[in-house]
């Protein structure tokens, strides 16, 4: 499962970062690390990106990269 | 000089502390080679100090632009100390940096900010933890309210004198801190032992950029490998992975000896706001109102009007000051009505007269000439003179720039050609300068509090899902919005933009969009040509926004858009009040750099048309000439060797091709220029003579897809701060602009039954789009 199936009001833990490169490492940068507990608040008007709450504060993250993020509920 | 570098997370009030340590002692450039800003200041209270704010980062990868400029600085530059600026409000993944920063072994003060905050949240932060877990000075304070930063100043003094060597605490898991000895041990026992921590956690990662760097040679990094790959089966991840996890594992481990958090859960006054602004039905609704507000303001309404006072008033005849005396001008004005031309004509013998609209040149209908009215007109000219009303006579008249200046001149008897140059060349290019800045000072203004507000990272964050398929960003719509009044704003206003990559494109296509001075213009060809049909105004911005969609997709397939993918993995900030000051100063600092940066390319191309238009050959050798003698200027000489160009567009005479180089002074000269050339009183006939539908349509494509205006041009150098960047984008207009009027002129023709070589040169060329659309991402991740 990955970030990418959540909706809005979901809770889920990090599993795993697929993929590599800048936007893994981005993502990793942002907080998103295996372990860590986030939120979904919210998709974008038009269907995407995602906003997400993650360490107490709010991440948009596109559905495309969001599919990267291996999540658990 | 003691050097501090400030650091920090965007969003963390990092420039409203550099505002604030700084004051006015502010120097504002680029960082070499690159678009990204570079400031540099003097702290206020001692001269000794001097600060450099780094961009803001959340990170030390090497993967984008502003990362790679800070960490570069902080590695090649040796600044004395970092000042680390971190939001108390978002302590955790402000840390993050932190945690990088200590490894560089720099002298490092740890500024906590909006303390205010927390403690209105009733968040407690337990400083004297903090700055024990973290190993260096931990400061409170508050760049807003101006609270903490001396104590700051004062600790980051402290560091610097007392030579403490920054160590971090932070030791990573078993198998990496023996990776990492065994890095320092192979690599890098050359250098300070304080500087080698940073370098060894780099070299763990793979950081290209460092191995790079040091030019390690190949054995040495395979031998590195092999401990890297251990440690990464051990762990089962990936190297930068595991660094990343183990640095927020120990940053939770700090936060939860010392930050209290009160309301667990609760609605915070952001989450509050953005159930309205990003909700799935008002966002859109919300944000047009937004724009609608900006646009209206910045370019219809007050921004518009003191840009025309600028351009008519003060770099034009003149103004009545505080409007005395305008009105009973403006009604001597109405009496005079018609009456030069109704003289004219009957001095002519004529029994009608027209008159011609300055702006587009529109004929109006003949008008019978009856007795009464030459009797009218004649007690006019009794009354007011054979000029008409002079407005200088009315009230309190303040006459322009340009008229002071002539007067002037007149009175020491400056050389005709002199006096042309100052008035026609230097102080016209002056104007062009001065007059687009009132307007951008007002959008400025607008954009700065937007930014700063936190709405401008809502904004991408709603329109992301359209604009990222034309290679755009979001942030993209409010430089094309602000682009359908004025190009140059437009221009500068992709500073919003952080990806360099989507700003460029931005940059590059803003333009496309019919600006306020393109107006005239598409009047002009729709009236003579297209008998004053509607449509052809309509499809002009078909045509802007057309082009704009077709070149983001065919731009982002290409290799120079190809590398480093603006990742949008964004912050969403929390929303906050900006304060007056930094709006301000941000409004200010971008108005003057477009003064300073584009002001001299302006300048310069406004003095080389002007001598191209003014000198020439006539019966009396090479001289200069009037104004009405265009056609034996060397523009035209000129216009006339290169009109060849556009014969395949279907207008190849030198008229058109003068009218298009002139109009890259300012795209309202088109018009000017076609009314002198195509003989004053009858422009409209003549020009719909001279053009058919299709070739008045590729006429009209051409010039408004083109090269934009120097102004434009000058923005564009500036934004793109890269010579290279700014040859491209031309370039690219002006082809764009040509492949479109040949295929819509040679198709447009085929269609209509003539065909000819040019035809399959239009088909080709339509085939070249259609490809170039079409083909594959190769560079696509």
């Amino acid at each position: 499962m990955t970030l990418r199936d959540l909706k809005p009001g979901d809770a889920a833990k990090v599993v795993r970062i697929n993929g590599e490169g800048a936007i893994k490492r981005r993502i990793m940068d942002m907080g998103l690390t295996k372990g860590t507990s986030f939120s979904v608040r919210k998709v974008a008007p038009l269907g995407d990106p995602v906003e997400i709450t993650v360490r107490g504060y709010e991440l948009s993250i596109r559905k495309f990269d969001a599919e990267m993020v291996e999540v658990e509920k | 000089m003691i050097k501090i570098a400030l650091a920090g997370n965007p969003n963390s009030g990092k420039t409203t502390l550099f505002n604030a340590l700084t004051g006015s002692n502010q120097f504002v450039g680029n960082w070499p080679g690159v678009t990204v800003e570079k400031k540099e200041g003097t702290y206020r209270g001692d001269k000794g100090i001097g600060f450099t704010d780094l961009p803001g980062i959340y990170s030390l990868s090497p993967y984008t632009l502003e990362e790679v400029v800070a960490r570069n600085y902080l590695i090649n530059e040796h600044p004395d100390a970092i000042l680390n600026i971190v939001d108390g409000t978002n302590l955790e993944r402000n840390l993050y940096l932190t945690t990088q920063l200590a490894e560089l072994g720099l002298p490092m003060v740890v500024a906590v900010n909006m303390m205010d905050i927390v403690a209105k949240q009733g968040d407690k932060i337990d400083v004297k933890r903090l700055s024990a877990e973290l190993g260096c000075a931990v400061v409170e304070i508050s760049a807003l309210k101006g609270t903490g930063i001396d104590k700051a100043v004062d600790a980051v003094v402290q560091a610097v004198k007392g030579k403490q060597k920054m160590i971090s605490p932070h030791s990573f898991s078993g198998c990496v801190e023996h990776a990492i000895a065994h890095i320092e041990e192979a690599v890098l026992h050359d250098m300070p032992d304080e500087k080698q921590r940073w370098y060894a956690v780099k070299l763990f990662e793979r950081d290209r950029k460092v191995q790079e760097a040091l030019k390690i040679d190949k054995g040495v990094l395979d031998h590195i490998e092999a401990d890297i790959k251990a440690c990464e089966k051990e762990l089962d991840d990936d190297a930068e992975a595991i660094i990343t996890n183990e640095r927020y594992l120990y940053i939770a481990s700090i936060i939860g000896g010392c930050y209290k958090k009160k309301n667990l859960g609760k609605l915070s006054t952001t989450d509050k706001i953005d159930r309205v602004v990003t909700n799935r039905w008002l966002a859109l609704p919300i944000f047009a109102v937004v724009m609608w507000l900006v646009y209206y303001v910045a370019m219809v309404t007050i921004g518009a009007a003191a840009t025309d006072w600028t351009n008519d008033n003060l770099f034009g005849d003149g103004y009545h000051l505080f409007g005395i005396g305008e009105s009973a001008y403006e009604e001597a004005s109405e009496e005079y009505g018609d009456t030069a031309e109704i003289l004219s004509a009957v001095e002519a013998g004529e029994k009608t007269y027209v008159t011609i609209d300055d702006e587009t040149m529109e004929v109006s209908d003949p008008v019978e000439i009856t007795d009464d009215m030459v009797a009218e007109a004649k007690a006019m000219e009794e009354k007011y003179g054979e000029e008409g009303p002079d407005p200088a006579d009315y009230g309190v008249w303040i006459p322009g720039i340009p008229a002071l200046i002539e007067s002037g001149l007149d009175a020491v008897e400056c050389a005709d050609w002199l006096k042309g140059l100052i008035l026609d060349g230097i102080v016209a290019g002056v104007g062009a300068v001065l007059g687009f800045v009132p307007q951008m000072l007002v959008l400025f203004l607008f954009l700065a509090f937007l930014e700063s507000c936190g709405y401008m990272a809502r904004i991408a964050f709603i329109l992301d899902r359209i604009f990222r398929r034309f290679g755009l960003s979001g942030k993209s719509f409010i430089p094309m919005l602000v682009g359908v009044g004025c190009g140059v704003p437009g221009i500068m206003a992709c500073r919003t933009i952080e990806s360099e990559r989507d700003r460029r494109m931005t940059i590059m296509t803003t333009t496309f969009i019919p600006c306020g001075a393109k107006v005239p213009f598409i009047a002009l060809v729709s009236g003579a040509i297209f008998g004053g049909s509607a449509w052809v105004a309509t499809s002009a911005y078909f045509i802007g926004i057309g082009a704009i969609i077709c070149s983001g997709i065919i731009l982002k397939k290409t290799k120079m858009f190809s590398g480093d993918p603006a990742p949008f993995v964004m912050e969403l900030p929390a929303y906050h009040w900006p304060t007056v000051g930094n709006v301000l100063r941000s409004m200010w600092e971008r108005g003057w750099s477009f003064i300073k940066k584009a002001g001299t390319i302006i300048l310069l191309s406004t003095i080389f048309v002007w001598f191209f238009s003014f000198f020439g050959w006539t019966e009396g050798g090479f001289g200069m000439l009037e104004e009405d003698q265009l056609d034996s200027s060397i523009l035209a000489k000129l216009g006339s060797a290169i009109a060849w160009i556009f014969a395949p567009l279907g207008w190849g005479n030198w008229q058109a091709t003068v009218a298009s180089i002139t109009g890259l002074v300012a795209k309202e000269n088109i018009v000017g220029t076609m009314g002198i050339l195509y003989g004053g009183e009858n422009t409209w006939a003549n020009m719909a003579n001279a053009f058919n539908h299709l070739s008045g349509m590729s006429f009209l494509i051409f010039n408004l897809l083109c090269a934009p205006c120097f102004a434009a041009m000058g923005a564009i150098k500036r934004e793109m701060n890269s010579g290279k960047w700014t040859a491209f984008a031309i370039t690219y207009q002006c082809v764009a602009a040509y492949i479109v009027g040949l295929i819509v002129y040679q198709l447009g023709m085929a269609f209509t039954g003539s065909f000819g070589i040019g035809t399959l040169f239009g088909v080709a060329a339509l085939a070249f789009v259609v490809y170039m659309l079409f083909r594959k991402d190769k560079y696509r991740i």
